[in-house]
């Protein structure tokens, strides 16, 4: 089988599917990680998910990061740090305990805190919060070369899928470096998804969805756990175009605290934009004070991949036979992509799925765009 | 001759000198010293893009010698790891 794009998740299915006995070849365009995989902060969160098939998807992906990190967590810089939510007044901390007790319910623990208890150096004055002990960070770029490395796939970088094999039914790619047949292809281009699925002849509308990192100098350990403000969820969910940024704060090993998050649809466009930028750098600080005089080293940016209902496109694609796609994952494809693996791995050798697909079908979208 | 003053001695410095050029010309090859493993670090870059060659100066931590004019008097200071207290 060919796996299109070594991201997160496509180095996720090369690597469940190596397992399951196929033999894979990755075909990617750049180099291993070089999207939006490197474009992240390596989240692993099931906090910031509303109930519905994407808090399954990410329930399920937790824990199969859980094994991948007992055995190889080192590799990759797993943490399992726990997530934050802060709520700066009543009204949202009373909206962010509503969530937190639905999702309590389907199986995500939840913990009631005093912010200023579990972050010594928060903000004063915040109403209240949640503490997700489940939520985990990888360095997404070593998470992605080493799945990769373990599922002993060929991997061919700088080569790109110009077109597909097979009248009705998929038999292989072609590339740039030639053609490449296989009994089945799984898309996981990422937020080019869309591109690879209009080669096959069977298009998924994904768009992409730029966002921007702050980086800081190094610091002693300030920032303890992956910290982000309520009003977060909202952003992730909301469907417009313009600017908006929520402040999303994390140290990491090296040191460096990551400062996200903003999202704005523009296209590729990877122009650095200042008002995301002060807005981010804003809202860091507000969450906490004292990084006011701490200084920025660079800013980052990258492209989410986008669906219009906020779901990503998982599973065979009825539209042309041998064909699965795997991307769509919005900003959370790091975290969902060892279930995504996982599912595409029992989908192409016909054991019972894990979970229901059924939501995350790629032609779902055919109704909406017809 | 003016002068700053590098972990306690003094070492000339002339008019538009950066703070490396001042640790350079003294014979000072590296001020800081990794996280982890105490590796020491100087100039690399030169031109304000790697971040290696951070220094305190008058008591401001992370300061990029390379892009840091010296003035009379400074007081500068190698740091260790993470080089700042908070």
């Amino acid at each position: 089988m060919v796996v299109v794009g070594a991201g997160m998740v496509g180095a996720a299915c090369a690597y469940f599917c190596a397992r399951a006995g196929l033999t894979v070849t990755v075909v990617e365009r750049g180099s291993v990680a070089a999207g939006t995989t490197g474009a992240g902060e390596g989240n692993i969160l099931v906090s910031d998910k509303e109930l519905g098939p994407e808090l399954d998807l990410a329930l399920l992906s937790a824990r199969l990061w859980r094994e991948l990190a007992e055995e190889h967590g080192t590799a990759f810089e797993y943490e399992p740090k726990g997530g934050l939510v802060v709520a700066a007044t009543d009204a949202e901390l009373a909206a962010l305990r509503g969530l937190a007790t639905e999702q309590a319910a389907h199986g995500v623990t939840v913990e009631h805190v005093d912010p200023a208890t579990v972050e010594p150096h928060i903000a004063a004055g915040l109403a209240g919060g949640v503490y997700y002990p489940q939520d985990a960070q990888v360095q997404p770029m070593l998470a992605a070369a080493h799945l990769l490395r373990l599922s002993a796939a060929r991997v061919l970088t700088g080569t790109e899928v110009t077109g597909f094999l097979g009248r009705d039914r998929v038999t292989g790619v072609r590339t740039t470096a030639g053609d490449v047949p296989a009994d089945a292809v799984v898309n996981a281009a990422g937020t080019w998804g869309g591109e690879i699925a209009a080669l096959a002849g069977a298009p998924v509308p994904i768009l992409p969805r730029r966002g921007f990192v702050l980086v800081t100098e190094p610091l002693p350990v300030l920032v303890r756990h992956k910290v982000y403000a309520a009003d977060y969820v909202a952003d992730v969910a909301a469907d417009t175009a313009g600017l908006r940024t929520s402040p999303v704060i994390e140290g990491t090993k090296a040191g460096t605290i990551l400062i996200g998050a903003s999202r704005e649809r523009v296209g590729f466009d990877r122009t650095p934009s200042l008002p995301a930028l002060r807005s981010l750098a804003a809202g860091a600080v507000r969450l906490f004070p004292v990084l006011a005089d701490v200084a920025v080293l660079r800013a980052y940016t990258g492209f989410r991949p986008y669906c219009p209902d906020h779901l990503p496109v998982i599973g065979p694609d009825p539209r042309r036979p041998g064909l699965l796609h795997a991307c769509g994952h919005e900003g959370a494809g790091i975290g969902l992509a060892p279930a995504t693996g996982a599912l595409v791995a029992e989908l192409l050798t016909g054991v019972a799925p894990s979970m229901a697909v059924d939501a995350f079908r790629p032609d779902r979208f055919v109704e909406v765009t017809a | 001759m003016s002068e700053v003053i590098f972990d306690g001695r003094s070492l000339p410095v002339r008019p538009g000198q950066t703070v490396a050029a001042v640790l350079l010309a003294a014979g000072v090859r590296s001020w800081r010293t990794t996280r982890v493993a105490g590796r020491p670090r100087g100039l690399f870059c030169g031109i304000g893009a790697c971040f290696d060659c951070l220094v305190t100066v008058n008591g401001t931590p992370s300061v990029r010698a390379c892009l840091t004019e010296a003035r009379p008097g400074d007081v500068i200071a190698t740091r260790d790891g993470a080089g700042r207290a908070v």
